[in-house]
């Protein structure tokens, strides 16, 4: 834990730091956008719907070994230990950065950064805000209209049926992934995992996940939208 | 050519800058950035006024003294030169030109261009070397270096210390400079003892001199006038965890 | 003045060795006691006080860089020589002596330059264990190449830049002491006045470049490692700030300055491009590998160079070198292509240059390989000029670039001013009247590495030692002096910059005292220039204070310096009534054209006592012997 305290104390290793905490979040990212292609299976014989089994499955994992819902709160903790890090260190980053550079130039010039690294912090703060919305909305539902324990595929469907609602995911989304293409190319050089396949290779990988997910995750507000899914 | 300069003037450390403008007539061509800046001062001298500081030395892109920010890019619009080796062909007539200093905490400006960069030597006290006393070497030829590590190790060992990426840096981050020497010793068998101590002290020396942290935007490669590529940031990381992985206590200084 | 050379017994080969056992040591746990002053940061003075500071002496480094890294060592380009004979090809440390002494013409000391030879081995290893990431051969062993004329390959590199990497891997260790707390580094400090003290040279006075602040340091011994003065020609290959004003100060302090008009012109620089230009630049030497030097037959010829059929070219060094050709000595070539200049078949738009043509070699190589070779450099050329150097030839002529002479210095590189030391190029040492390429960073280095750390112990052990603080009457003097000089180029109140006048000295010294020199020329230059002197001290405009930073004030105790050395040079060149090396009298020259020595005469060094400013300054002389390198005329055709 000392060695881990000092690594962090130096601005390399709050880097690390961020680079593994964005490592658990993407794995994390890539599940969920799996899980809510979920959305497309059609409803069980019961009425119910595969995302519901799904959700309720996710809620029950390792039960009795465990309490029930248990595996899920471990994971939400872990989760929030990782955004907790990512969060506390960029802002440490971002701060040591301002204090870094304290007057800018009269003619920036932009050509050399890519947009993704210079939405970096803002987009991340979108996300984050989008995040808690996120959370509020589909989760604990305080921010649904007509939300109903359970039943997260009606829950989805209403939420999407509203254009703004649906329109503003997209937008997340959007930030979310050019968040993601940043951080999963320069995660090598935070790392130092290099080699000249890997740089060769690192950014075309990252766009294609970061449009992998884009897709993936817009397809269903899209669909609810496009009334490919409806409530039964 | 005719030209409208832009040029930060700032009479001391604590006081506080601001841009002047200067109509400067007859520039050639041939004029490299400085010659055109030696010109400008001869006129400010004849009308009276102190002429612009700005740090210069050899003239050839080699000694690392001079260095501007010009219309927004460190050492120029051109690649791989610095404001020295930049020449006024590549301007046009009429052209509007804004001059600056290195902007960043680590290097206080001095004077209008001149800043100050000993910061970057206290990186390389940390650790930037090899311990190794005159007269106690062995024979140069009884450890041979693969070509493709003693080339490697010279790519890195090109830095010309003059603080263009720190310039460049949205953080103002020094890592490309702390990196370049890192990976120029530890390419070499003879910096792998004091390796991951290295990596350890002058990170920490990086951070002490309060430059901020790379966030891989890669402008410092950019502008690099010896074009020293950012994946050897991506080597010191490295050594930087296994360094405090290994239980590495930075030097106390 | 007494010059006691104080060369040590025994042969040759035995001196250094015998010597060092001879001298006397500070016993380790003393030397932390005594305070040393350098002067410097390059290869000499950074080297001397990286290894003074190992060895526990309290070293107090001075640069008015703003770090120690930017000493103009770092432009050095092509190499470094070393009898290593990792090549196997007869080499050995007597041929790199042998080849040292008779390139310097025969005016260097020869136990001093045996000693440069023996030390030069030393060198590399030093560099390689220090991470210089010198050129490797796919095996991993080094590389070498023949350099400058030389019939061996003993030149090593690091690319275009062996001064820089050597200068690094310097630099680093002396950081290292910084860091250890042996030396304490004062950058921005320029030194104005060397302080002494009962005959005995005890400290500096130095101004802070950023405060303006004079003040005095004082020091058990001196070092300087100060460089050489080709800038005294304005134009030279030298950085800007490169001057003489320690080492002229020192001589004014009584140090005598030995053989000044020894100044060499580099053959391959590329041409001023206008009035504007303020620094020339060097392409290393090695493009004459495969590039042929020609200029127009015919004067004026204002024709394209591809234009030019071959039976107007003129490959002078081809037709009168047959055997060296286009590889002809620096001073050869330097000098015929002056010639053709004049002659008016120079080339280019200020018509200042001759052609160094690609053409046959991309015919006969392929472009592909001579861009292997060259390719850094035809960029680097391409970016000054605009000209692609692939499809119109170079255009080149010679620029001051390295200067033999310098403070007289005994074996101990102590001058005749006990405590004082000179190092590298601002000593006369090892050059003779001609230095041969890659030769310069190895003296340095030798001097910083090896021979000054343990020379000074000898000194040390039986000087006064502390007791001395800088609020000392002599230090107190010294303060005064340079507080005056600073007022009056303050207050002069004049109309003209300090770089019109530079200009101008540069413009005397380089036609009167340059490539070639005959006794009218020099007569004249020794009348313009005190003439010059005395309306620069009337007209001159120094703006702003001398309480921060004033590059204008720093240029102009620069200039002000040059003004006056400018003279004990053109003295120096006047009585040395003959030709030798790069000292070229065109009343002294063999039938076909080359420097004709007198050595009946003027076999020995120069050493100059300055009397006062305006004064003729008085010549002493240190006879020198050839007994391992008969005397014999150099022949390159």
């Amino acid at each position: 834990m000392r060695r881990v305290l000092t690594l962090y104390r130096s601005s390399v290793g709050k880097k690390i730091m961020m680079a593994v905490s964005g490592i658990l979040l993407f794995g994390f990212i890539v599940g969920h956008m799996v899980g809510n292609l979920k959305a497309f299976q059609s409803h069980n014989g019961d009425g119910t719907h595969p995302l519901d089994t799904y959700a309720e499955f996710l809620r029950e994992v390792g039960y009795p070994l465990v309490p029930e819902g248990g595996l899920l709160w471990a994971f939400r903790l872990v989760l929030l230990a990782a955004v907790g890090v990512h969060i506390i260190a960029a802002i440490q980053l971002w701060s040591g950065a301002r204090t870094a550079r304290p007057g800018r130039y009269r003619k920036e010039d932009s050509q050399v950064f890519s947009y993704a690294s210079r939405t970096m912090r803002w987009g991340g703060v979108i996300v984050a805000v989008f995040v808690v919305y996120h959370i509020l909305h589909f989760t604990t539902g305080h921010a649904h209209p007509d939300f109903e324990y359970g039943r997260v595929y009606d829950n989805l469907v209403i939420g999407f049926q509203n254009p703004l609602v649906a329109g503003f995911y997209i937008v997340a989304v959007g930030a979310l992934c050019l968040h993601l293409y940043h951080g999963l190319w320069s995660v090598f050089t935070t790392l130092g995992v290099q080699n000249r396949r890997i740089d060769r290779i690192r950014r075309p990988l990252a766009a294609a996940i970061s449009v992998i997910l884009f897709l993936g995750f817009t397809s269903v507000p899209l669909a609810v939208l496009t009334r490919i899914l409806t409530l039964p | 050519m005719k030209l409208k300069l832009h040029i930060w003037r700032q009479t001391s450390p604590r006081s506080k800058g601001d841009f002047q403008a200067y109509d400067l007539d007859g520039v050639s061509p041939h004029m490299s950035f400085l010659d055109m800046l030696d010109l400008l001062n001869e006129q400010i001298l004849e009308e009276g006024g102190e002429p612009v500081a700005f740090e210069h030395d050899c003239r050839e892109g080699i000694c690392g003294s001079c260095g501007m920010v010009i219309n927004g890019i460190a050492h120029g619009p051109e690649k791989l030169i610095t404001a020295c080796q930049l020449h006024m062909r590549t301007f046009k007539d009429g052209d509007e030109i804004w001059i600056e200093p290195w902007r960043a905490a680590a290097f206080p400006v001095i004077k209008d261009l001149v800043v100050e960069r000993a910061s970057f030597d206290r990186i390389i006290q940390a650790g930037g070397y090899i311990s190794v006393r005159s007269g106690s070497a062995q024979d140069a030829n009884a450890i041979p270096i693969p070509k493709a590590d003693a080339d490697r190790a010279f790519d890195a060992a090109a830095c010309i210390g003059c603080g263009a990426c720190v310039a460049a840096c949205p953080n103002a981050s020094a890592m490309l400079f702390t990196a370049a020497k890192a990976a120029h010793l530890s390419y070499l068998p003879q910096g792998q003892t004091e390796r991951l101590q290295r990596a350890a002290d002058m990170v920490t020396a990086h951070d002490e001199e309060g430059f901020g942290n790379c966030t891989n935007h890669g402008a410092c490669q950019e502008v690099c006038p010896k074009g020293i590529s950012v994946d050897y940031i991506g080597r010191l990381n490295r050594d930087v965890l296994k360094a405090t992985l290994s239980g590495v206590e930075v030097t106390t200084r | 003045m007494e010059l006691d050379a104080k060369i040590p017994d025994g042969p040759i080969a035995e001196k250094w060795t015998r010597h060092q056992f001879e001298m006397k040591l500070v016993n380790p746990c003393n030397k932390r006691k005594y305070k040393v002053i350098v002067v410097g940061t390059g290869l000499a003075g950074g080297a001397a006080a990286a290894t003074m500071g190992e060895l526990g002496y309290d070293v107090h480094c001075f640069t008015y860089h703003d770090s120690p890294r930017r000493a103009h060592s770092i432009s050095a380009q092509g190499g470094i020589n070393a009898a290593k004979n990792y090549q196997g090809d007869g080499d050995s440390i007597f041929r790199l002596f042998y080849d040292t002494v008779k390139g310097g013409d025969f005016r260097s000391r020869e136990a001093n330059v045996y000693r440069l030879a023996e030390l030069s081995v030393n060198i590399i290893d030093q560099a390689v264990a220090q991470g210089v990431p010198f050129a490797r051969e796919y095996g991993g062993l080094l590389d070498n190449r023949s350099f400058g004329g030389a019939q061996v390959s003993r030149t090593f590199y690091a690319r275009g830049q062996t001064g820089q990497q050597l200068l690094l891997g310097c630099y680093q260790a002396l950081e290292r002491q910084i860091h250890l707390g042996t030396v304490q580094m004062y950058n921005r400090h320029e030194m104005l006045d060397v302080i002494l003290i009962d005959g005995r040279a005890r400290g500096i006075v130095t101004r802070h470049l950023l405060t303006g602040e004079i003040e005095a340091h004082m020091a058990d011994a001196v070092v300087l490692g100060t460089g050489g003065y080709s800038n005294v020609f304005f134009l030279s290959t030298n950085a800007k700030a490169c001057n003489v004003t320690s080492i002229w100060r020192a001589a004014k302090k009584g140090a005598g300055f030995a053989n000044p008009c020894f100044t060499q012109i580099h053959p391959t620089c590329i041409p001023q491009s206008g009035e504007y230009q303020s620094k020339l630049t060097l392409m290393s030497e090695s493009l004459r590998n495969d590039g042929r030097i020609w200029v127009p037959t015919k004067p004026g010829d204002e024709r394209p160079a591809n234009d030019i059929p071959e039976s107007d070219r003129d490959y002078y060094l081809e037709r009168l070198y047959p055997s060296f050709g286009n590889l002809s000595p620096r001073d050869i070539s330097s000098r015929r292509a002056k010639e053709m200049v004049d002659a008016g078949q120079g080339v280019g738009p200020l018509k200042n240059g001759v052609y160094l043509d690609f053409r046959d070699a991309i015919q006969r190589l392929g472009k592909d390989k001579v861009s292997e070779r060259y390719g850094n450099l035809f960029q680097m050329y391409e970016k000054i000029t605009g000209e692609d150097p692939y499809s119109v030839p170079m255009r080149i002529f010679p620029a001051p670039h390295y200067t033999m002479g310098g403070l007289w210095v005994d074996y101990n590189l102590m001058t005749n001013i006990p405590g004082l030391f000179a190092i590298g190029e601002a000593n006369f040492s090892d050059h003779g009247a001609n230095r041969l390429g890659a030769s310069a960073l190895m003296q340095g280095l030798a001097d910083g590495y090896f021979i000054m750390p343990l020379t000074l112990g000898n000194y040390l052990v039986d000087a006064p030692s502390g007791g001395v603080d800088p609020d000392h009457p002599a230090a107190r003097d010294a303060i005064r002096e340079c507080v005056a000089i600073q007022e009056r180029l303050l207050s002069t109140g004049g109309k003209r910059s300090v770089d019109s006048f530079h200009m101008e000295l540069g413009r005397i010294v380089w036609d009167h005292c340059g490539m070639a020199r005959n006794e009218s020329g020099l007569k004249e230059a020794l009348k313009r220039i005190p003439e010059l002197r005395e309306e620069f001290w009337r007209d001159v405009k120094v703006p702003g204070s001398g309480a921060d930073l004033n590059q204008s004030l720093e240029k102009a105790g620069r200039v002000a310096d040059f003004m006056e050395f400018a003279e004990i040079m053109c003295w120096d060149a006047l009585t040395r009534d003959e030709s030798c090396g790069a000292h070229y009298r065109e009343e002294h020259v063999t039938e076909e054209g080359e420097a004709k020595r007198d050595d009946e005469n003027f076999l020995h060094g120069a050493v100059w006592e300055f009397k006062g400013v305006g004064e003729e300054p008085v010549r002493h002389e240190e006879p020198l012997t050839f007994e391992h390198v008969p005397l014999s005329q150099r022949s390159y055709k």
